[in-house]
């Protein structure tokens, strides 16, 4: 199980670092938070873990786990979408 | 729901991220690629809500909820001068976020030894990115000051709690208990603080950019423990991100990764240089207006001064006033000229400068030999051709943009005092340089008006 994780997350890192290569600089903020944004899938593990977790204590933490990636998700999303609606090409 | 069918949904979703990342690559696709990619977590989301091991809702219904309340006001309230801060929280956020994914699921089952190599990972990262990025928040929101913070023996310290999170890493893999996990956990947080505390304030982009590369590595961590490839890969892809960023960053800073944790450097306890003991050619607005106004081009040297002073918009109406004199207007921009990578980029499309009169530093340095005025607003060390020559120099090997090759060069600054680096600057002091010593804001402004009366 390990192995095949850790064969995924190479090759993703590969073709990661072959897409965002090609991102100009005048784009970085942007790709910073809209990348951050996708870092927050860890939402998906937070809700797989809280619809699990036993006790009280659990509980609190997936919940809190749950809350902090959707910041993360809705946050970085729509911040993104707000920078990259200023950039304009000269319409001269 | 089909465990076939829920895979095949996760992987759409991680498709979703890469194509709309791929569209990252220019400004026309960009908004597009990011509504995709918001799409493909959308997707994934409501994948997971359908799973049938989700037995209760309520508190996750509750927790999204209010989650996205703080985002979308977080998200819209933010000035675009503070975005490197929310950036920060939002890695700290996401690396929060992986580490109690694998508290929750520690306490729920610690697992066999794969899970619980990736618990401990997960938890590590997590929490390092946490109380790292809250600390660069605190900086950059100056919550706390800029300059390095250390106390004594704090490599000792540092090294100390390393070497502890490394052997109870090793016991919680072998023999796992709560104990061990609470104290790991609490000595990642820890350190955390004490590593980011001691970097000054102007090494803060590369740091963000490295937090960026954590938060990545944590969701992928947080994958690894309930085995799930779409976080693997979504993390991956942010971890190859982020670490492109820092090594941008490091290279146009002149500075080693390694360097930079090391902290110690920036903010005012640098070296002191002498200044102003050479003459310096001083201009009013009306000289400068003149040889903007009659120029054939110009290039538009912005630092982060501009951005403090707020002077972008007034600087796109300088820009719009010499564009309807035929003047040929571009603006250079060096990739630390703001806060983190690409940020002075934003600061000028919200005054509504075109992204296609925005140069990066490899593209414009080859035209300041024919270009008639370089103007520097705001910025210093990143125009500073110490860099070039002086090999005592601190900055020395920085890659700056040659201002000094325009025929002439006009700097717009409060007064002679050195930037972060603590340096003097030789291009003040050349025969084709004209200083003007005035707020960046209103020597803009002054020239908005001399421009349109020449």
């Amino acid at each position: 199980m390990l192995m095949v994780s850790i064969t995924v997350f190479i090759l993703a890192a590969f073709v990661g670092f072959e897409v965002i290569t090609k991102v100009p600089p005048t784009l970085h903020t942007p790709l910073m938070s809209g990348s951050n944004a996708i870092s927050g899938i860890t939402i998906v593990a937070a809700i797989i873990v809280s619809g699990r977790a036993e006790g009280a204590l659990a509980t609190t933490l997936g919940v809190v786990a749950v809350i902090l990636a959707t910041i993360n998700v809705v946050g970085g999303f729509l911040v993104t979408d707000r920078m990259l609606e200023m950039f304009k090409r000269d319409p001269r | 729901m089909n465990q076939s069918l829920e895979s095949f949904l996760y992987l759409v979703a991680a498709v979703a991220f890469i194509v709309g990342l791929k569209r990252l690559t220019s400004p026309a696709t960009a908004r597009n690629g990011n509504r995709l990619a918001a799409l493909g977590m959308l997707l994934a989301v409501i994948t997971t809500l359908l799973d049938s091991g989700v037995v209760s809702l309520t508190g996750i219904i509750a927790g999204i909820i209010v989650g996205s309340a703080i985002g979308v006001v977080a998200a819209k309230r933010i000035a675009m001068t503070d975005m490197p801060q929310l950036v920060a929280a939002f890695n700290g956020f996401g690396g929060g976020a992986s580490a109690f994914v694998a508290a929750t699921e520690f306490i729920r089952h610690p697992g066999a030894i794969d899970t619980r190599i990736s618990i401990v990972l997960s938890v590590l990262i997590g929490s390092i990115t946490m109380t790292g990025s809250f600390v660069a928040f605190a900086k950059l929101q100056g919550l706390v000051s800029g300059n390095p913070i250390s106390f004594k023996g704090q490599k000792w310290f540092d090294s100390l709690i390393a070497l502890a999170i490394l052997v109870l890493g090793v016991l919680l893999v072998t023999s796992p208990t709560s104990l061990v996990f609470w104290v790991l956990t609490l000595l990642s947080l820890v350190i955390g603080v004490t590593r980011i505390l001691p970097i000054g304030g102007a090494d803060m982009p590369v740091v963000i950019a490295f937090l960026n590369a954590a938060s990545g590595l944590a969701a992928a961590a947080a994958g690894f423990v309930i085995g799930s490839n779409v976080l693997i890969i979504s993390g991956a892809l942010v971890g190859a991100s982020g670490l492109i960023l820092t090594s941008i960053m490091v290279k146009a800073m002149n500075r080693t990764l390694i360097g930079v944790l090391a902290g110690g450097f920036g903010g005012t306890s640098g070296p002191q240089a002498e200044i102003g003991q050479l003459p310096v050619k001083r201009a009013t607005a009306d000289d400068v207006a003149i040889t903007l106004a009659y120029a054939r081009s110009v290039i538009v040297v912005p630092g982060y001064g501009l951005a403090v002073a707020q002077a972008q918009h007034v600087m796109k109406d300088l820009a719009n006033a010499l564009q309807e004199r035929n003047v040929e207007v571009r603006f250079a921009i060096h990739p630390v000229a703001g806060r983190m990578p690409g940020h002075m980029n934003v600061l000028l499309a919200e005054a509504d400068v075109p992204y296609d009169q925005l140069y990066d530093l490899e593209t414009i340095n080859r035209d300041f030999g024919r270009t008639d005025v370089a103007l520097v607003v705001g910025a210093n060390d990143v125009v500073n051709p110490a860099a070039r020559t002086d090999v005592n120099s601190p900055i020395y090997g920085m890659p700056i943009l040659d201002v000094d090759a325009a025929t002439t060069c006009v700097v717009i600054k409060r007064s002679l005092s050195p930037g972060f680096a603590g340096i003097d600057n030789p291009l003040f002091y050349l025969e084709g340089t004209l200083m003007m010593f005035d707020d960046a804001r209103k020597a803009l402004s002054d020239l908005v008006t001399a421009v349109n009366t020449v």
